[in-house]
């Protein structure tokens, strides 16, 4: 391989383990960048010599989506691990990519502000891949995804142009949002560098309503838990399938956050209130092999009765219509079939099925889009060589 | 494209094009009459004015889609128009091109209260979605002042805000799933549930230069249990600044905060008789909304925190509230009482620069004797200057428009934004370079590159200077006479 040219730009590059390895690919060397500009010198150098790169965070992700048909630079962004500027006053960070979510929590906790985005790892992911693979959590009902909060993005694109959109007021309107491009991009458009986002100060207090509910039941309670005007931050649901009750836990948050929840519960007609969160709440246990739902949350009761059956348990948000869905022991053996039925009766009621994580490759994992061909395009403009993650998302993008 | 036309001459691919267009409208539908298409001749900037080419008013989606492939046909550029509301010059309309008036376009499609949805047309206006949802206790979050009459494919366009956008975001944050015209005349839809690149995300705000939306999945609300509206009248701005400060800093998301300074408060008294505290030289409107024993909390702490206040008035139903908002909602109108000409800036700075913002505003204000009053969303640091000037006095509108740029350097200088609402349209575009690299610039185009390789989809806004795409990408043909003589640069 071409790598001369890497080693000119001065920058760390080491060669590459069994644990860097990219759904199966091993890269020929990693490269560790310690700056936007020493991003842009690797990329511009790889450019140059036609080398494929995959940009890596934590690499808790680094199974989802399609292997890449390539690697030749896997790009770690751990050594941008520095928080920018924390504007309190402002209720704006603005961060490198490699920070860790839980310690930029931790930062924004000792001024008592959070980033409303939760994480489905207890510990591992970065700004960077939590932006590139756009994973939201239970929040989301309240706060939105991370597009939504994300306010300004440094990005640096295949050729080693960096560039930025937003900024780091929360109301700007000035130019396209690439930002909005990027969140969910897999890599696949350019490397995200550094992200700006809008911050929430913390809740005063917070409360759970925690009981389990009979599957019929689930579509009426929720859909009341959504209008309730005592405002839940969250409301998610845990069930292993078949025949097992469902756990249903509401998240209250703010000073009257114990009232409202006894309120809730009372509503509800039953459940516990506590102070801790469950243990399963917002995350993924297991994503060897990973499907996300989404759906008209009114169509919670049809995904539920799909979901029953299949052997997967189900994970996630009635109200804000989006769930993983696990296997409870061993996967599956026709995946494929299991998906495209799935898909086939989700689809008529507004639903859409996602393989995050699976290791097959005969799986169709996101699905027709309209916007498909839209979206190549936009590929194609922004990476005409194919070397950033290429055949790593959607439609073989 | 077609050529540029001056005085009588004829313009063969638009003649050519609007035989087209009549083959497929309604006779009533496209519009050629000069006297008519004067109508359409500017946006709510009304310093800009081009008469359009023709203009058409189509029905459906589908007519929208078969305009804009004719105006691929014959290389003939399009502008999509809603109300006409915009501030930016956004809508401003090509002498030889198309104007797209979706004002046909107001059928509510759909209302979904179950999965808090509704999919509309266009056309329709922000506050019919409101109306249509209120009485079962939902509303459309986002509430520009024009709310009354703007349209939703406006909104989509501009990513339009509003006074209570400091809790609930901007367009952007409720809108479900658009259908789209691409600038080739294809039907597409941008959802946010599908997988794949967040086009939709990338589509909203683009100010009509990607395509035109023709059918609007818009999220709705649940109104709030208890809402609360506070006005504090302070002796002055930087008590009110200050006040402002403290909100944040207690850990409060208030659904708004409004701020109005003396000279605004005196227009605002002039027009509409709003009745704010005499003295005052700031006046603060602090909106508390959600579960009642939030708002309970929220408001106490409220009191104390504005107890330098010389004035307090509390509103708890709509009539009151909207007595203490009156002021604030007419503020751009009344300065008209108060000055024979006027420029509403739209800017952004950090909130914390606010004092010293408005420090430097009132040193240019005096370095070249035009008042500006202020005009803000404090919150979230989005400034509405309006720079006061007399039309008839000599040299006085450029000492204006040299202050309104001014203001928008200052912008810039503290981290802000030349823009938080009213979009860059054709107003701003020559500001981006200052806040933007030609890096980010050449980046940002390479979306509009992908969506609209020829161009022709409201060129001319936005971006100061317009790019060549070329068909296929990596693939250069030559140098092309606009790159040659500098008016353009190529990738």
């Amino acid at each position: 391989m071409k790598m001369d040219g890497l080693e000119r730009t001065g920058v760390t590059v080491r060669e590459a383990g069994p644990d860097d390895v990219v759904g199966g690919v091993r890269p020929g060397v990693v490269a560790l960048p310690e700056s936007v500009e020493e991003i842009s010198a690797v990329l511009r150098a790889c450019a140059g010599a036609g080398l494929a790169v995959v940009p890596v965070g934590g690499g808790t992700k680094l199974h989802w989506g399609h292997p890449p048909e390539r690697c030749d630079v896997l790009l770690d962004l751990c050594c941008l691990n520095e928080v920018v500027e924390h504007a309190a006053g402002d209720l704006v960070v603005k961060t490198q990519a490699g920070v860790m979510m839980d310690a930029l929590a931790d930062a924004l906790a000792e001024q008592g502000q959070e980033l409303a985005l939760d994480v489905p790892f207890a510990e591992g992911a970065t700004v960077g891949g939590t932006l590139a693979a756009a994973t939201a959590g239970p929040r989301a009902f309240r706060y939105g995804t991370a597009r939504d909060l994300l306010i300004g993005i440094t990005v640096v694109l295949p050729d080693g142009t960096v560039a930025k959109s937003g900024g780091r007021v929360v109301k700007n309107v000035a130019g396209y949002d690439l930002g909005k491009l990027f969140t969910g991009s897999y890599g696949t458009l350019g490397v995200i560098a550094e992200a700006t986002f809008r911050l929430h100060p913390l809740p005063a207090d917070r409360r759970y309503v925690v009981t389990e509910l009979a599957q019929r039941h689930v579509q009426e309670v929720t859909a009341m838990l959504a209008a309730a005007q005592a405002e839940p931050s969250a409301v998610e649901l845990d069930w292993p399938g078949g025949d097992a009750p469902i756990t249903l836990a509401v998240l209250v948050e703010g000073s009257a956050a114990g009232q409202r929840a006894e309120a809730l519960r009372e509503a509800i007609g039953a459940g516990a209130v506590t102070e801790e969160a469950p243990a399963w709440w917002g995350l993924i246990s297991d994503d060897e092999l990973l499907i996300e739902l989404r759906f008209p949350p009114a169509r919670t009761g049809d995904v539920l009765a799909e979901v029953r059956d299949t052997g997967l348990s189900l994970r996630g948000s009635p109200v804000a219509g989006r769930a993983w869905l696990q296997p409870t022991a061993e996967p599956p053996a026709d995946f494929a079939g299991l998906v495209s039925g799935l898909r086939e009766r989700l689809t008529p009621v507004g639903g859409r099925v996602t393989v995050l994580a699976a290791p097959y490759e005969s799986v169709d994992r996101w699905g027709p889009v309209s916007a498909l061909p839209l979206m190549r395009r936009v590929k194609e403009r922004f990476d005409p060589d194919r070397r950033m993650s290429p055949g790593r998302f959607i439609g073989g993008i | 494209m077609g050529r540029e036309k001056g005085g009588a001459m004829v313009d063969k691919p638009l003649d050519e094009l609007t035989a087209a267009l009549r083959a497929l409208l309604p006779a009533d539908s496209v519009i050629t009459d000069p006297v008519r298409l004067r109508t359409y001749e500017c946006d709510g900037l009304t310093y800009h004015r081009a008469t359009p080419g023709v203009v058409v008013l189509p029905e459906t989606a589908e007519q929208i889609s078969g305009v804009v492939r004719a105006c691929n046909d014959f290389g003939v550029p399009f502008v999509a128009r809603g109300s006409g509301t915009g501030l930016s010059g956004g809508a401003l309309p090509r002498q030889d091109g198309v104007l797209i008036v979706t004002s046909k376009m107001r059928r509510v499609l759909e209302i979904d209260l179950p999965n808090r949805r509704a999919v509309v047309e266009p056309g329709v206006t922000n506050l019919a979605i409101t109306e249509a949802v209120r009485d079962q206790g939902y509303y459309y979050a986002p509430d520009p002042s024009s709310q009354q009459v703007c349209s939703i494919g406006g909104n989509v366009a501009e990513n339009s805000g509003g006074a209570h956008c400091l809790k609930y975001g901007f367009t952007v944050n409720h809108i479900e799933a658009c259908e789209i015209v691409t600038p080739d005349g294809d039907l597409v839809t941008l959802d946010r549930m599908d997988p794949g690149y967040d086009l939709l995300g990338a589509f909203i705000g683009s100010e009509g230069t990607l395509g035109i939306a023709t059918k609007i999945t818009v999220r709705l609300s649940r109104a709030p249990e208890a809402v609360t509206t506070v006005l504090a009248a302070f002796e002055s701005i930087e008590q009110g600044g200050q006040a402002v400060s403290a909100i944040v800093g207690a850990g409060i998301v208030p659904a708004a905060i409004e701020m109005m300074d003396a000279l605004a408060i005196e227009a605002a008294e002039a027009a509409v008789a709003c009745s704010y505290p005499e003295g005052a030289g700031a006046v603060l409107i602090v909106e508390l909304d959600g579960p009642e024993r939030e708002v309970v909390r929220q408001f106490a702490r409220l009191q104390e925190i504005c107890s330098g206040a010389f004035e307090l008035r509390t509103a708890d139903d709509p009539a009151e509230r909207a007595a203490i908002w009156k002021g604030r909602k007419s503020a751009f109108a009344a300065v008209g009482r108060i000055s024979p000409a006027y420029i509403v800036q739209d800017g952004v700075v950090p909130r914390t620069s606010l004092p010293k913002v408005l420090a430097a505003i009132d040193r240019l204000s005096e370095e070249y004797g035009i008042r500006v009053a202020n005009v803000f969303h404090a919150g979230d640091g989005n400034l509405h200057p309006l720079v006061l000037f007399d039309d008839t006095e000599p040299g006085a509108g450029e000492r204006a428009e040299t202050v309104s740029g001014a203001i928008l350097d200052l912008c810039i200088e503290h981290g802000g934004s030349i823009t938080g609402e009213h979009g860059v349209g054709v107003d701003k575009a020559k500001y981006m370079p200052r806040m933007f690299s030609a890096a980010d610039l050449d980046t940002m185009q390479l979306v509009r590159c992908a969506f609209d390789p020829k161009g022709l989809s409201n060129p001319g806004k936005v971006f100061p200077t317009p790019r060549l795409c070329g068909e296929v990408p990596g693939v250069r043909k030559g140098v092309h006479p606009l790159v040659a003589s500098g008016q353009a640069e190529q990738f």
